[in-house]
C-alpha cells in the first residue's frame, strides 16, 4: 500500500512528526429496546418518559439481555470480517454518577462479542487497511443536565441502558483525512446492515479519539492521549490537528507528554486536560453475576451470515466488474446504502453509463443545493430512469434534458409528461431538419461562402443557428450530419 | 383460638379447606400474637388492617383449590412488595415504597397466601446475628438475651415464636439456614436459580437465594413448591422440572447414600455439636440410610473465599443506594459530599465494611489475588461437591458450629461472628439446596441443628431424609412465650 503524496506529517525545525491514531467509536444500535431492558429507546422523546425500573436501577431490578441487540452486534462483526465470539462475558464497569442509576456500567471487558476484524478504506492514492482490536456491547448512561437551573442538575434516564456497540480500532489512522474516511466507513457498513442508523446529530455515533505523536520512521509509538467524547468528523479532525501539534510542540520543547484523558472544546478549537492517568477512575470491573456469560451457537451465527446483505466493498466490486464503472464512480454510488438502491433502481431499466453520470453529477449537485438527502430526492428513481431513456432514445438532447430535470426537481414529474406538455421533444426527423438547415444556410449566405473557402470553425456557428432556430429541439447529432452535407 | 396459631401450616391449610378454620380467623390470631409479641421486635412494617381485610375479602369468595387458601404470612424485609415499604433493614432504605412485587411473594400470593408484614432482617441481609439492622436487633424467643441468627433473624424468631404459620428468608452464606438453626426451625436454601432473585434487593446475586422457613419439614415442602418457578425476568433463574415436593415427600429413605465430610470436623469445635453429628448419623442409620465417609478438601477455604466474593459482588450491588433517585438522601455541598454523606449516614457498619473489603478486593493490582483466586477456589470447592456425590446422594453435617449466642457478644468481633457460617457457606458456594433441621439441645437448652446438603435440584432428596430424620429426632422447641405479658 503506497502512501507517499498524501501523506499527513508535522514538520517543525528539522523533524518529521507522523501522527498515530485509534479511535474507540460509540454505536448506537439499531433496536426499538433497550440492552438489558424492554424500554423504548425513540430519540427525542419527553425525559424521562422511556425509563423502566430496571433502567432507573430500583432495588432488586435485574437486567434481561435482549436478543435482538446481541444480533446486531454479531451483524456488525461480520461487516467488519471480524471473528464472533461464541462466549463472551458481560462485566460491571463500576463508578458514581449521577446518571448512572446502577452506580456501574454493564459492559464487556475481557470477553468481547465481537474479536479482531478489519475496514478497508478508499484513499486518494490507493486503499488502506484498518485493523480492528474488537466490538463490545454495552450500555449507555443518562444524561446530566447543568444548565436549566443555576443551583441544580437534571436527570433524563432515557438513554439510560440504551445498546451501544464500542468498536475500537488499532492504532493505524495516520491522518485526520483518515479518520474522516474510517468513520464514513464504518457508519456506511453499519448504515448497510441496519445495526447503527450513524446519525451524529443524534448521538448515534461517537467516539473517543486516541493521538500519540512519534518522529517519522520511528517504530515506537509515542504517550497517547485520549480525547473523549467527540461527535462529529469536524471535530475529531480539528481536534486531532490540534492535540497532535501540541504533542509535538511539547517533544521540540524538550518536554513530556503525560498520558491523560483531554476534551474537545468546540468553541475554542483545542483540547484541554481532563484528567491524567493518575486521576483515572478504577472501575473495578468483574463478571456481572445478575448475567450468565452470553453464549451463541454456529448456527445461530451462520443464520445471521445468511442476513447480511452485499455490503460496501462487495458492491462496489460488482458495479466496477459488471457496470464497467470507474473505481471513483463506484466508490461514491455505494458509499451509503440508500444511494446505491437508487442507483440500481435507477440502472434496472436504464442505461448505466448515463444514469452514473446524471445521479453523480446533476442529481448530487441539485440536492446538495438543496440540502436533501437521496431519501428525500424530489425525483425519484424510476422518473429518473425514464428520463435518461428519453435521452437514450434521442427523445430529447441532454441540453433539454437539464431543463427538464429542473422542473423535476420541482416536484416529482413524469419527465415524459414535461415534454409533451411543453413541447420539449427532439426534432429527429431528418426532413424537417433539412428545411431548417437549408433556411440557416440561406440566411447566413455569406457566411456559408466563408466556410467553403476554407474557414472549416464556422461549422461550429450554423450548428448553433439551427439549435437556436429549433429552441434546442433539433436532434444535434442529426444536425451534424446534414449540415456536414449540406455546406 | 390460641390453638390456632400453634398450628403448623399443613394443619391450618387442612382446616381452611375443611372449613373448619375461616381465613378470618386464622389471620386475627396471627395478628393478635404478633402485636402482643412487639418486645421480640421480629416486625419492621405491620400491615395488620390490610391482611385482615383480604382475609375476609378471601372469606368471602374463598378459592379452596390454592396450596395457601387464605394463610397469613410475613416476610422478610428484604422482598420487595408492592406499595408496602421494603427497607432491607437498612436506614438508607427507610421510606422505600416498591411498585412491583418480588416473583416470590407474588407467587405465594397467587397461592392465596395474605400478607401480614415485613420482618426483620441484618441489613442487606449482612449479619449473622439480625443486629445489623437499622430497626434494632430481634430477640430469640427461646432466651431473650439470645439472637436468633441472622440475617433472616426476624423471620426466624416469628416462625418460631408462632407469629406467622411459617415465612421466607434469603440465604446468601447461611441466613436462612443458622437462624433456622438458632431457633429450633426448618430452613432451607433451595439450589441456586430455583427461586427467582427478581425483586428481592440484592446482596450478593451469585450467592442469594430465597428459601422458606417453617416448624417443620413438611410445610418447609409445601412452601418451596410454591415458591420455585422458572423466572425469565431473572437471567440465572434455571429451567429445570420442579416437584411438587410435599405430595412427593416420604419418610422411605433406605439405602439412601449419606456422606460424612471429614473436613467439617473443625478446630475446636464444642463437643455437643460433635455429639448432635454423630446422634444425627445414628438417626440416619435408624431410618436405613448407610453412612460414607466422605472428603471436602477444599472446606477450610470457603470462609476466606465468600468474604471475598460476598462483598466484591455486594460492593457494587449497593451502588445504586446513592441518594439520587429513591431512599434516605443526605444533602451535600455537591454531588460527591451528597453522595458521601447519603451513603456514611445511611448505611451501617457493617454494611459499611463490607462494601470497604469488596472495593478492596476489585481494586486493580489486588483483583487477581483476591477477587480472581476466589473465584478460581470457589471452582474447586464446587468440584469437591461434585466429587463427592459421584459416590452419596446426600451430605451431613451440623448447621452452625456452636448454638444461638447472647446478643452484643459477637458485635465486636466481625470474625467471630463471620466464623458462625462456616459449615453453610461452602453450600452456597457450590449453589447446592442445603436444609436445616433442629436435632437436639446443648447443655444450656438451646437449639442446635443438622444441616443436609444436597445435589443441585434435588431438592426432593433432602426434604425426604429430613422428613424420615425428623420423625426420628422429635424435637420439641423450649419456647415459654415470656415476652407475651
Amino acid at each position: 500500500m503506497s502512501k507517499s503524496k498524501s501523506e499527513y506529517l508535522i514538520n517543525r525545525h528539522d523533524n518529521q512528526y507522523e501522527v498515530v491514531i485509534g479511535l474507540e467509536v460509540h454505536a448506537q444500535v439499531t433496536s426499538v429496546s433497550k440492552l438489558f431492558s424492554t424500554s423504548a429507546t425513540k430519540f427525542g422523546a419527553e425525559p424521562n418518559t422511556q425509563v423502566s425500573l430496571v433502567d432507573a436501577a430500583f432495588p432488586g431490578m435485574l437486567p434481561v439481555i435482549n436478543e435482538y441487540c446481541v444480533k446486531q452486534a454479531i451483524k456488525t462483526g461480520i461487516g467488519l470480517k471480524a471473528k464472533i465470539n461464541k462466549r463472551s462475558v458481560f462485566d460491571r464497569k463500576n463508578y458514581f454518577y449521577a446518571d448512572l442509576p446502577q452506580g456501574y456500567q454493564i459492559s464487556q471487558f475481557k470477553d468481547p462479542i465481537v474479536g479482531e476484524g478489519k475496514v478497508i478504506l478508499d484513499m486518494p492514492d490507493g486503499q488502506k487497511e484498518v485493523g480492528i482490536e474488537r466490538l463490545h456491547l454495552e450500555q449507555d448512561a443518562g444524561k446530566s443536565i447543568h444548565d436549566l437551573d443555576p443551583k441544580n442538575t437534571f436527570v433524563d434516564l432515557n438513554r439510560s441502558g440504551v445498546a451501544l456497540m464500542e468498536i475500537v480500532s488499532k492504532p493505524d489512522l495516520r491522518s485526520p483525512d483518515e479518520v474522516n474516511a474510517y468513520i464514513k466507513k464504518l457508519r456506511s457498513i453499519m448504515r448497510y446492515l441496519g445495526t447503527c442508523d450513524g446519525n451524529m446529530q443524534e448521538g448515534s455515533l461517537r467516539a473517543d479519539v486516541n493521538v500519540s505523536v512519534r518522529k517519522k520512521g520511528s517504530k515506537e509509538f509515542g504517550t497517547r492521549c485520549e480525547i473523549k467524547n467527540v461527535n462529529s468528523i469536524k471535530f475529531m479532525q480539528m481536534a486531532i490537528e490540534y492535540e497532535a501539534n501540541r504533542q509535538v510542540d511539547l517533544i521540540e520543547d524538550g518536554q513530556t507528554i503525560d498520558q491523560e484523558t483531554r476534551l474537545f472544546d468546540t468553541k475554542k478549537n483545542e483540547t484541554r486536560s481532563m484528567r491524567s492517568k493518575e486521576d483515572a477512575h478504577d472501575y473495578r470491573y468483574f463478571p456481572d453475576p445478575d448475567l450468565l456469560p452470553l453464549e451463541v451457537s454456529d448456527d445461530f451465527i451462520e443464520n445471521l451470515k445468511s442476513e447480511i446483505p452485499e455490503l460496501p466493498d462487495e458492491k462496489k466490486k460488482r458495479f466496477i466488474e459488471k457496470f464497467k464503472l470507474s473505481p471513483y464512480e463506484a466508490n461514491i454510488l455505494v458509499s451509503d446504502i440508500e444511494t446505491s438502491n437508487y442507483f440500481e433502481n435507477v440502472i434496472k431499466k436504464s442505461d448505466v453509463k448515463l444514469a452514473t453520470n446524471w445521479i453523480i453529477g446533476e442529481l448530487f449537485a441539485a440536492l446538495n443545493e438543496k440540502n436533501l438527502e437521496i431519501t428525500e430526492s424530489p425525483i425519484s428513481a424510476g422518473n429518473l430512469s425514464k428520463l435518461i431513456n428519453l435521452i437514450k432514445d434521442g427523445t430529447i438532447s441532454g441540453k433539454i434534458a437539464k431543463t427538464v430535470f429542473e422542473q423535476m426537481m420541482e416536484g416529482d414529474k413524469d419527465p415524459q409528461k414535461i415534454v409533451e406538455e411543453k413541447g420539449l421533444k427532439q426534432e429527429s426527423d431528418p426532413k424537417a431538419l433539412e428545411a431548417l438547415i437549408d433556411k440557416v444556410i440561406d440566411d447566413n449566405r455569406d457566411k456559408a461562402t466563408e466556410y467553403k473557402s476554407g474557414k472549416v470553425k464556422l461549422f461550429g456557428f450554423f450548428v448553433g443557428q439551427v439549435m437556436k432556430v429549433s429552441g434546442g429541439k433539433a436532434n444535434p447529432q442529426l444536425v451534424n450530419e446534414i449540415l456536414k452535407k449540406k455546406l | 383460638m390460641s390453638d390456632i396459631t400453634k398450628q403448623s401450616l399443613s394443619e391450618l391449610v387442612e382446616n381452611i379447606k375443611g372449613k373448619k378454620l375461616s381465613s378470618s380467623e386464622v389471620t386475627k390470631a396471627f395478628v393478635e400474637r404478633s402485636e402482643k409479641s412487639k418486645e421480640l421486635n421480629a416486625y419492621i412494617t405491620e400491615d395488620y388492617a390490610n391482611a385482615l381485610n383480604k382475609a375476609k375479602k378471601f372469606d368471602e369468595k374463598p378459592n379452596l383449590d390454592l396450596k395457601l387458601p387464605g394463610i397469613p404470612m410475613a416476610v422478610k424485609d428484604l422482598f420487595c412488595t408492592k406499595d408496602l415499604r421494603t427497607t432491607a433493614g437498612s436506614k438508607i432504605l427507610n421510606n422505600f415504597v416498591p411498585t412491583y412485587e418480588s416473583t416470590v411473594t407474588q407467587n405465594i400470593w397467587n397461592e392465596g397466601a395474605i400478607l401480614m408484614g415485613k420482618l426483620n432482617c441484618d441489613e442487606f441481609a449482612m449479619g449473622s446475628s439480625n443486629e445489623t439492622s437499622f430497626f434494632g436487633n430481634v430477640q430469640n424467643p427461646i432466651d431473650k438475651n439470645l439472637v436468633p441468627g441472622g440475617s433472616s433473624g426476624g423471620s426466624s424468631s416469628a416462625v418460631a415464636a408462632q407469629l406467622t404459620p411459617i415465612t421466607i428468608g434469603t440465604d446468601t452464606g447461611g441466613s436462612i439456614r443458622q437462624p433456622a438453626s438458632f431457633t429450633g426451625t426448618v430452613g432451607l436454601k433451595p439450589t441456586y436459580g430455583s427461586c427467582s432473585r427478581y425483586g428481592i434487593v440484592a446482596f450478593a446475586s451469585s450467592l442469594d437465594q430465597a428459601g422458606p422457613m417453617a416448624q417443620n419439614v413438611k410445610d418447609c415442602a409445601l412452601l418451596q413448591e410454591v415458591i420455585s418457578t422458572y423466572d425469565e425476568k431473572d437471567s440465572t433463574s434455571i429451567d429445570f422440572k420442579r416437584n411438587e415436593y410435599s405430595k412427593k415427600l416420604t419418610k422411605d429413605i433406605k439405602g439412601k447414600k449419606i456422606g460424612i465430610p471429614k473436613e467439617y470436623r473443625v478446630d475446636g469445635m464444642p463437643k455437643e455439636i460433635e455429639d448432635l453429628w454423630k446422634k444425627g448419623i445414628e438417626y440416619a442409620k435408624d431410618c436405613g440410610a448407610e453412612i460414607i465417609d466422605i472428603s471436602l478438601p477444599h472446606t477450610n477455604y470457603a470462609l476466606p473465599t465468600y468474604y471475598i466474593v460476598a462483598p466484591a459482588e455486594a460492593s457494587s450491588n449497593l451502588a445504586r443506594y446513592d441518594g439520587v433517585k429513591y431512599g434516605f438522601r443526605a444533602e451535600g455541598e455537591n454531588l460527591i459530599d451528597m453522595y458521601e454523606k447519603t451513603r456514611s449516614e445511611g448505611f451501617g457498619a457493617e454494611v459499611q465494611r463490607r462494601i470497604m473489603i469488596g472495593t478492596y478486593v476489585l481494586s486493580s493490582g489486588y483483583y487477581d489475588a483476591y477477587y480472581l483466586k476466589a473465584q478460581k477456589v470457589r471452582k474447586l470447592i464446587k468440584n469437591d461437591f461434585d466429587e463427592a456425590y459421584k459416590k452419596v446422594d446426600v451430605i451431613l453435617t451440623p448447621s452452625t458450629p456452636s448454638s444461638a449466642f447472647k446478643i452484643g457478644e459477637k458485635t465486636n468481633d466481625p470474625v467471630s461472628m463471620y466464623l458462625n457460617d462456616i459449615f453453610t457457606v461452602p453450600v452456597n458456594l457450590a449453589g447446592l439446596p442445603g436444609i436445616s433441621i433442629p436435632a437436639g439441645h446443648d447443655a444450656k437448652g438451646y437449639p442446635l441443628g443438622l444441616q443436609i446438603i444436597g445435589k443441585a435440584f434435588d431438592e426432593q432428596n433432602i426434604l425426604n431424609i429430613a422428613y424420615a430424620m425428623e420423625e426420628k429426632i422429635n424435637f420439641k422447641n423450649n419456647i415459654t412465650d415470656w415476652w407475651i405479658k
